[in-house]
């Protein structure tokens, strides 16, 4: 099995090295003409050719004309990074009838001409990654793609406007969608907001009809106060368990007439109320909000009476004449097959209370931006009136933009939204109470569509705008004019000078960021995480919504900051990566598979408990250990470890290791 | 992001370029090195990356043959500890990596010529510090120039060694 | 016709190969029959002159054991493979350079330094060490130099094939014997022994757990050895699934572990680098200080590794740098 070191497979190698230009991105750096002068040297290479952009449909056009006439079973590119393009030039090969992995990558872009000052440095390591692939390839050996079943199911996690609309594009499609959402109702923050910028439509009026279609379409599963536990498997067969917390109402009864809720034996709410980030109060049995979906009632067993002391008259019982209510309810698991998830689990607001400078939870009057979004909503804890908690009406509102956005101290990055935000709570103030507003900004980002003419438009509204970072948010008055007021010190680095301006309110705009247990969340789903907790997209460019674990994709915001045209935009696109996906019915596994070859194992069982898919057994006939492809991911951790080089892995056999580690060595 | 000072050419050891094999997992470190490419963190030439998926494919041996080949000193690069795409592979080269450090230890084999390195894919910052401080000390030791072993005159036929390979 | 002609010569070894081939017992005499022993120190007396005296290639196979470093040892070896058509790296010490390879982990000046002043047996106030050449009243006396570092055979010069172990075990000579006389012989550079590790001959193998997690190492003599179960799967360091069978598992049925003797299958460049991989990796530990505590329970990973290999391994000898004189 193991071959001569001329060639893989007993044909002489003929190998064709293409060095690509990458129009100046790799020329620039890179003595591509001498690279190639190089690669025409080394052993077995036939043909030598550089070109502006291989990838391009000449370029590769090139690759198969030389494998016709030149009769080459060895390919070698030297552009850009497989990640990136292995699969195009596989292709390449495939078409002009040479098996696509009689072909390797050198990686002298992302990895060469990207990273190195010198050019004379970047030419020599080029040449040493092209000896090595130009070593490697001829090792390598024809393989094929296994084609694995897929189911056609996808599981959407995260039910807000971005999880909503991924769903609804994959059950209008046709398929069977779970969409598991951890709090009561589905759709998020959208939900909880008054107007969206740039149009000032009700955000309530766009999102509700979307989140009936969801709990009326016959191809979505909803599931509600949810939990992924666990997820196994591969792209296009994944398991996963979910973990579903009990209502305490039976859903399927329950009309949310609100007579239970009425006749709870609390008079007044007891728990701050979530969706109206604890402005109000609920009782321990409420509707999360009016348009919640599903509408239903839901027992919070933490306040209420029955659940936790076990004791408690159950007017709530009494009061609903279709028997909905059930204290018996359990935590429930379920295990579902499906062949695509998408994660849409958004973002939490940045703690204001970490900037103790503006005063937040110090001054009651001193309000975040979703906090005000809940004040101006007519569905909101005051009808719509824009009451401060200490009763009063504001006549004047300062808006600090990039809390915690934009500050080293907290997130270097900018959110993206708040602006936007800031604008539009600066009209609303403007319109709805004739406010004098203050915006603080250190630099107005209305970059997209319609966004520069809103800025434009509050501008002649009369709202004021500062340029500056705030210092401090004070009650101590310097003059009678603040007495009783809020001071925000600012220097105004427009006129240069230091001011104080006394407001009745002042607003945070906090900033977007990760969950708290985002990276629990991505350890679950295997996939990774930016630094600042963001799911990290397979390629920035090409490939935004996909992940490094196939067959999971991203939408909205946990992917980073995004408004919600440019969320919704993401789920469109992860909806249809995840549907060219299931609804191919295969996919292909790279051939990258560990194999034992049964003539030369002893039988030690070293492998056998360093695979963690359990794909490794011991053949108790022949008393060897036995990979099952299927279960085999290719890692090669099994390689790694036989005693006896009795194990390989396609792709990365001990021979074409070695061959890259003479090759990378031996280019001088 | 900051460029890190590049090494000198002339530090000390009198234009020596050290030589560094890096293995990069390919879900984490080789991606984040991809990243500062994109990033365009530049770095240190020296090194030779050879992309394997997982850091479990890395043992001994293949360290081994890099130094004996030339290479004044080896970086491995995986994911972090928990987040290992393949669940555990970067545990079992820990495993092999500390015992090798011990092994080298009684080899005389100075440990900065060999680091392992929890890069994750959005690292590419890490790929260019860790380059450019392996870089330094491995320039700093000087060339690793281990005594020559004397090639055997013959070797088992069916002992592919990849030795006598296809670069000559 | 006359019989064929074979040598068996020794260089730096303990005469622990020579007892191999009496072990062959009753079938040394059908060895004997079949063959003519032209040259072979420890047990006949010809001398390096009737060697010189013979034509190239007379000899048809000479066995060499022991490892090589002094000036005599290269003299003898490059002289015998003149003489001999086949020549057989017989034994640890010849095929990878055994027991005697482990002093590369020393530069020659502490070896004599060493034996020459520092144990604590020696009295040699005036530090007298052996010299090349002395001259005394009756003419001049000589003495081998000795090299640098410890080499396997193969290091020195051309070897045709290997029969490794300390000591070979006397089926895999008898084996190699009777295919040099029949002439049915496998490609030049062939270990002679099965191209398997151990485990394929252990008669514990089906007692090692599938779910093996090594917690320590320990040595034989800290553990009431089970003698049924496999040894590693009680803690001891058994480097029998990274080493050649063809021993039939001698030491483990002595209740002891493998040590190494026969070397490494073919598939494998570093016996000792293989056999850290397995083990280190089924080590039951994942934080990184728990990994380091039960690393450290391993006394002396190049002992234990490379106890027979260290010249044939891919570092060859301890790594000195000009700075430090290596020590």
């Amino acid at each position: 099995m193991f071959m001569e070191n001329k060639a893989s497979d007993g044909e002489q190698p003929r190998v064709g090295v293409y060095v690509c230009y990458c129009g100046m991105n790799i020329a620039s750096k890179v003595d591509v003409e001498a690279l190639r002068q190089f690669a025409e040297k080394l052993p077995n290479v036939v043909v030598s050719r550089t070109y502006k952009f291989m990838c391009s449909d000449p370029g590769q056009e090139l690759i198969a004309q030389d494998i016709k006439e030149q009769k080459l079973n060895r390919i070698v590119v030297a552009s850009c990074s497989p990640l990136l393009h292995d699969a195009t030039f596989r292709k390449a090969c495939a078409k002009a009838g040479l098996n696509p992995f009689y072909f390797t990558m050198a990686n002298i872009r992302e990895q060469v001409s990207w990273v190195t000052a010198n050019s004379a440095a970047a030419t020599k390591k080029a040449k040493a990654l092209v000896a090595a692939a130009v070593a490697r390839v001829a090792m390598h050996e024809a393989l094929e793609k296994k084609r694995v079943p897929v189911h056609a199911d996808v599981m959407v996690v995260g039910a807000g406007i971005s999880g909503i609309h991924a769903a609804l594009l994959l059950a209008n499609a046709g398929k069977k969608v779970y969409l598991v959402e951890r709090e009561p109702s589905i759709g998020g923050h959208m939900g909880q907001l008054d107007k969206t910028f740039p149009t000032l439509d009700c955000s309530a009026c766009i999102l509700t009809p979307k989140m009936s279609e969801v709990k009326n379409h016959p191809n979505i599963t909803l599931w509600t106060l949810s939990d992924v536990q666990e997820v196994s498997g591969f792209s296009g067969n994944f398991k996963v368990k979910v973990k579903r917390n009990p209502r305490f109402v039976k859903l399927e009864l329950c009309v949310a007439c609100g007579q239970c809720v009425e006749a709870c034996v609390f008079k007044e709410g007891r728990v701050p109320d979530e969706y109206n980030i604890g402005l109000s109060k609920h009782k321990p049995i409420y509707m999360p909000f009016p348009q919640a979906t599903p509408a239903s009632v839901l027992i919070d067993p933490n306040a209420c009476l029955k659940l936790s002391r076990g004791k408690c008259a159950s007017k709530c019982v009494e009061a609903c004449d279709r028997a909905a209510i059930d204290f018996e309810q359990k935590v429930e698991y379920s295990e579902v097959e499906v062949g695509a998830i998408i994660l849409a689990t958004g973002y939490q607001l940045f703690d204001a209370t970490k900037m103790p400078e503006y005063g937040y939870g110090k001054y009651p009057n001193v309000y975040t931006m979703i906090e005000l979004e809940r004040l101006v909503n007519a569905a909101g804890p005051t009808q719509g009136e824009i009451v401060m908690r200490d009763g009063r009406k504001p006549k004047r509102v300062g808006i600090i933009h990039c809390v915690g956005s934009r500050d080293k101290r907290h997130h270097p990055y900018c959110s993206g939204v708040c602006c936007m935000v800031s604008l539009k709570m600066a009209h609303l103030m403007r319109e709805r109470i004739d406010a004098e507003v203050f915006n603080f900004y250190i630099d107005m980002r209305t970059t997209l569509k319609g966004y520069e003419e809103f800025y434009d438009r509050v501008l002649h509204d009369g709202v004021n705008f500062v340029r500056g970072r705030v210092a401090e948010v004070t009650d101590w008055a310097m003059t009678p004019g603040e007495e009783g007021k809020l001071v925000i010190r600012v220097e105004d680095t427009l006129i240069g000078v230091v001011r104080r301006i006394p407001v009745d309110m002042v607003v945070l705009a906090t900033a977007m960021e990760a969950h708290d247990d985002a990276d629990d969340v991505r350890r679950k789903f295997n996939i990774s995480c930016s630094k600042e907790g963001w799911f990290l997209e397979r390629h920035p460019k090409l490939a935004p919504v996909s992940t490094f674990s196939d067959g999971i994709f991203l939408a909205g915001v946990c992917q980073g900051p995004k408004d919600i045209p440019e969320s919704v935009a993401q789920a469109g696109a992860a909806a249809a990566e995840a549907l060219s996906l299931v609804d191919k019915g295969f996919v292909e596994i790279e051939p990258n598979s560990a194999w034992i070859d049964a003539d030369t194992c002893s039988g030690c069982k070293t492998c056998i408990p360093l695979c963690p898919y359990h794909a490794i057994s011991r053949d108790e006939q022949k008393k060897v250990a036995v990979v099952n492809e299927a279960l085999c991911k290719g890692c090669g951790t099994c390689v790694g470890a036989c005693p006896s080089g009795s194990a390989q892995q396609k792709l990365f056999t001990d021979q074409q290791l070695h061959q890259e580690i003479e090759g990378v060595l031996n280019y001088v | 992001m900051s460029n890190l000072s590049l090494p000198q050419a002339a530090a000390g050891n009198g234009g020596f370029e050290p030589r560094i094999v890096a293995f990069f997992c390919n879900w984490c470190t080789y991606t984040a090195s991809d990243l500062a490419g994109i990033s365009r963190m530049t770095y240190a030439p020296n090194t030779r990356v050879i992309r394997v998926m997982c850091s479990g494919r890395i043992e001994p041996q293949l360290i081994l043959a890099a130094l004996r080949k030339g290479a004044d000193g080896v970086l491995i690069g995986g994911c972090h500890p928990g987040d290992c795409h393949y669940q555990v592979g970067n545990y079992k080269c820990l495993r092999r990596f500390k015992l090798l450090k011990r092994y080298f230890e009684q080899m005389g084999i100075e440990p900065e010529r060999v680091r392992l390195e929890w890069i994750a894919a959005s690292e590419g910052d890490k790929v260019q510090k860790v380059t450019n401080e392996m870089v330094e000390q491995v320039r700093k030791l000087g060339p690793l120039n281990l005594a020559e072993a004397p090639k055997p005159h013959h070797q088992a036929a069916a002992c592919a060694v990849a030795a006598e390979g296809a670069v000559s | 016709m006359s019989k064929p002609k074979a040598g068996f010569y020794w260089c730096a070894s303990c005469g622990g190969c020579e007892e191999s081939v009496v072990d062959l017992a009753e079938d040394l005499i059908a060895v004997v029959t079949a063959i003519d022993f032209v040259f072979f120190p420890c047990a006949m007396d010809f001398k390096r002159e009737d060697v010189e005296a013979m034509k190239d290639g007379e000899i048809a196979v000479c066995f060499i054991n022991g490892a090589v470093r002094s000036s005599e040892q290269f003299e003898m070896v490059e002289l015998l493979r003149k003489k001999s058509q086949l020549i057989i790296a017989y034994g640890s010490c010849a095929h990878m350079g055994g027991i005697p390879g482990l002093a590369n982990l020393y530069d020659l000046e502490s070896i004599l330094k060493r034996v020459y002043t520092e144990t604590e047996s020696t009295d040699n106030p005036s530090g007298t060490r052996p010299l090349p050449q002395t001259t005394v009243p009756g003419g001049k006396l000589t003495l081998p130099t000795l090299d640098e570092s410890v080499k396997s055979l193969d290091q020195v010069i051309p070897v045709d094939y290997y029969i490794p172990g300390c000591p070979p075990p006397t089926p895999l000579l008898k084996a190699a014997v009777e295919a040099v006389l029949s002439g049915k012989l496998p490609p030049k550079g062939t270990v002679l022994a099965p191209d398997i590790a151990l485990c394929k001959e252990c008669p514990r193998i089906d007692s090692k757990p599938e779910d093996l997690a090594i917690k320590a190492f320990k040595r034989p003599h800290e553990i009431d050895i089970d003698p049924e179960k496999c040894l590693l799967a009680q803690g001891l360091l058994c480097l029998g699934p990274g080493t050649r069978s063809g021993c039939g598992a001698a030491c483990i049925k002595g209740n002891m572990p493998c040590t190494g003797c026969l070397g490494p299958v073919s598939r494998v460049h570093d016996h000792g680098g293989a056999t850290m991989a397995a083990l280190a990796s089924l080590l039951e530990a994942t934080e990184e200080d728990q990994i380091v505590s039960a690393i450290e329970s391993v006394p002396d990973p190049v002992g234990t590794f490379y106890r027979y290999g260290v010249p044939g391994s891919l570092l060859f000898r301890k790594h000195t740098t000009s700075g430090n004189g290596g020590h």
